[in-house]
C-alpha cells in the first residue's frame, strides 16, 4: 500500500509542478537568457575562460577551507558557552557578540590594513619563517572569514548543544562512557546533527560573504569579473555571469546539505 | 587618539557623519525592504499563480547571490534606467546621491528576507482567528488591521530584528562602490593618517555599540508585541 502511494508520488508532483502558467513562465525566462546570450557582449568569454576556472576553484577553495576551520572552531565556543564555566563561557560569548555585531567587511580590513601595518615594525615577525606569507593577503583572508564563521556557528553550536535532551546524556552515564566518549558518540553528533540544517543556510552565507575577499586583493571569481569589467568597459555580462556562478554554487551546496540530513535517520527523543 | 577628536585636525567628525549616513541607509533600507517584503508576502500567500511563482524568483534570485554583486548590478543599472527615463522625457542625466542609491539597492535585498519573515509569521497564526474574524463579518481590510497585523507581530519581530541587525551592518558593502558610510569614511582617513588600526578599532567599536543598543530596544520591543501572551520559557509550544 504504503509503496504504491510512493510510486504516484513524484509523478503527481510533477504534473502539479507543471502548470500553465509556468510552462508560459518558464518560456519567458527562457527567452530572456537567449536573448542576453544573443543580444550581449560574450566574446570576451574564452580569452578569459582560464582565469575564471582558477578564480571558480579559489572561491570553492576558501569557502571549504574556512568552513571547516570555523566549525572547528565553533564547537569548543559553543561548548564553553553551553556547559563550559563562567571563565570560559565569558569570552566565548564576547568573541560570538563581537564578531555578529560588526561588519565582516571591517574585520577583513582591520585584519589586513592594520595587522599588516603593524607587523612590518616588529624585526622579528620579518624575520621569522611565516613572513613570506604575511605580505601575502590570503592568509588575512582565509583568518578573518574563519573567525566570522566561527563567531556565527559558535551561536548555533551553543543552541544545539542545550537542545540535546538531558536524558541522552545521563544514559550515556549510566551505560559506563567516559566524558570524552560521551562526547564523541552522543552529545557531538546529537548537537551537530539538530545543527544540520541552520548550518546548510549559514553555509550558503559564508559563500556569499567569500567574494569580499576580492577587495584585499585575492583573486576570486568576483575578482576575476571585476576585472573583465576594467579591461573590456563591459558592465553588465561579467556581473550576470557571476550571478549565475554564485546560484550554481547554492545550489550544490544546499543539495550536498541535503543527502547529508538524508543520510542521518531523523528520530531523536 | 587624538586623530580621533571631533574638531579639525582629529577626523571624529568624519566617522560621525559616515556613522549618520550608514544609520540612515539602514533605517531606509529596512523600511523600503518592508514595504517590498509585505507585498511579496501578500502575493505569494493569497496571490495568483504567476504573482505566487514571480514572488518566488525575486526571493530565490536575491537570497542565492552575493550581496556585494547585487549591489553591483542593481547600483549600476538603476543609474542606468534612471538615466535613460530622465533622457526620454528631456531632462539631463544626473548623479544619484549615494545614500538614496544605497537605500534602494538594500531595500531591495531587504525586501525578499522580509517577504520570508512576513510570510512565516502570517502562516503562524492560528487559523481559527481569521476564521472568526470572518464569522464576524469583517472586512478583509478590518481583519488585516485588528487580526492579521497585530497577532502575527510576535513571530514576525525576532526574524525582523535580524534583518534590521544584517542590514546595518550591510550598508559596510556600499562602501565598494563609495557611497559615504562609516566604512568607506573609515578607510579614506585610516589612509589619509596611516594609523589603520586605531581607525578600524573605532569604527568596530560604533559597530558594536549600534548593535548592542538596538537589541537592547528590540528586546522592549518584543516585550511589548507578546503582551498578554504566555511566556515562552517552559510554555511548550
Amino acid at each position: 500500500m504504503s509503496e504504491a502511494l510512493m510510486d504516484v508520488k513524484p509523478k503527481r508532483a510533477a504534473t502539479n509542478w507543471l502548470k500553465p502558467h509556468r510552462i508560459v513562465l518558464i518560456a519567458i525566462g527562457l527567452a530572456i537568457v537567449l536573448a542576453s546570450i544573443f543580444l550581449m557582449r560574450w566574446d570576451w568569454l574564452p580569452q578569459y575562460m582560464p582565469l575564471a576556472i582558477q578564480g571558480i576553484w579559489r572561491t570553492i577553495w576558501l569557502l571549504v577551507v574556512t568552513s571547516v576551520l570555523g566549525i572547528s572552531l565553533a564547537i569548543p565556543l559553543g561548548l564553553a558557552q553551553a556547559a563550559g564555566p563562567a571563565w570560559l563561557a565569558a569570552p566565548a560569548k564576547a568573541f560570538c557578540t563581537i564578531i555578529r555585531g560588526t561588519p565582516l567587511l571591517l574585520q577583513l580590513w582591520l585584519l589586513y590594513y592594520g595587522l599588516g601595518s603593524l607587523f612590518p615594525q616588529f624585526p622579528w615577525i620579518r624575520d621569522s619563517f611565516l613572513w613570506p606569507y604575511l605580505r601575502q593577503a590570503w592568509p588575512y583572508g582565509v583568518l578573518s572569514l574563519t573567525l566570522s564563521y566561527a563567531g556565527y556557528e559558535g551561536e548555533v553550536m551553543r543552541g544545539a548543544f542545550a537542545g540535546v535532551p538531558k536524558g541522552q546524556l545521563e544514559a550515556a552515564r549510566a551505560f559506563g562512557m567516559s566524558r570524552f566518549t560521551i562526547f564523541r558518540r552522543i552529545w557531538l553528533k546529537q548537537a551537530l546533527h539538530r545543527a544540520l540544517p541552520t548550518l546548510a543556510g549559514e553555509t550558503v552565507l559564508q559563500l556569499k560573504a567569500t567574494p569580499l575577499v576580492a577587495t584585499i586583493t585575492m583573486v576570486d571569481i568576483y575578482a576575476v569579473a571585476s576585472r573583465v569589467r576594467q579591461d573590456l568597459f563591459v558592465t553588465y555580462e561579467p556581473l550576470l555571469l557571476l550571478a549565475a556562478v554564485y546560484m550554481a554554487i547554492t545550489g550544490v551546496i544546499v543539495f550536498l546539505f541535503r543527502k547529508l540530513e538524508a543520510r542521518i535517520p531523523t528520530r531523536i527523543g | 587618539m587624538g586623530l580621533l577628536a571631533l574638531e579639525p585636525p582629529g577626523r571624529g567628525s568624519f566617522l560621525l557623519a559616515g556613522f549618520l549616513n550608514s544609520v540612515m541607509i539602514a533605517v531606509g533600507a529596512t523600511v523600503v525592504g518592508l514595504c517590498l517584503g509585505v507585498c511579496g508576502a501578500w502575493c505569494k500567500l493569497y496571490g495568483g499563480p504567476v504573482a505566487r511563482d514571480l514572488a518566488g524568483v525575486y526571493t530565490t534570485i536575491v537570497r542565492a547571490v552575493p550581496e556585494l554583486v547585487l549591489i553591483l548590478i542593481l547600483y549600476f543599472a538603476g543609474a542606468d534606467l534612471l538615466n535613460k527615463a530622465l533622457a526620454a522625457f528631456g531632462y539631463p542625466p544626473t548623479d544619484i546621491p549615494g545614500v538614496a542609491a544605497g537605500i534602494f539597492v538594500l531595500g531591495v535585498v531587504q525586501g525578499a528576507y522580509s517577504t520570508e519573515v512576513l510570510r512565516g509569521a502570517i502562516l503562524a497564526i492560528p487559523q481559527g482567528q481569521i476564521e472568526a474574524a470572518r464569522a464576524y463579518g469583517m472586512s478583509p481590510s478590518l481583519i488585516m488591521r485588528r487580526i492579521t497585523l497585530p497577532a502575527m507581530l510576535p513571530f514576525a519581530i525576532p526574524g525582523l530584528a535580524n534583518l534590521w541587525l544584517i542590514a546595518t551592518k550591510d550598508t559596510a558593502l556600499l562602501a565598494i562602490v563609495g557611497v559615504n558610510e562609516l566604512t568607506q569614511v573609515t578607510r579614506t582617513a585610516a589612509g589619509a593618517t596611516k594609523a589603520y588600526f586605531t581607525f578600524f578599532m573605532a569604527a568596530g567599536a560604533i559597530y558594536l555599540a549600534l548593535t548592542l543598543f538596538s537589541g537592547a530596544i528590540i528586546g522592549r520591543i518584543e516585550r511589548w508585541a507578546r503582551r498578554g501572551m504566555p511566556s515562552v520559557a517552559g510554555a511548550g509550544r
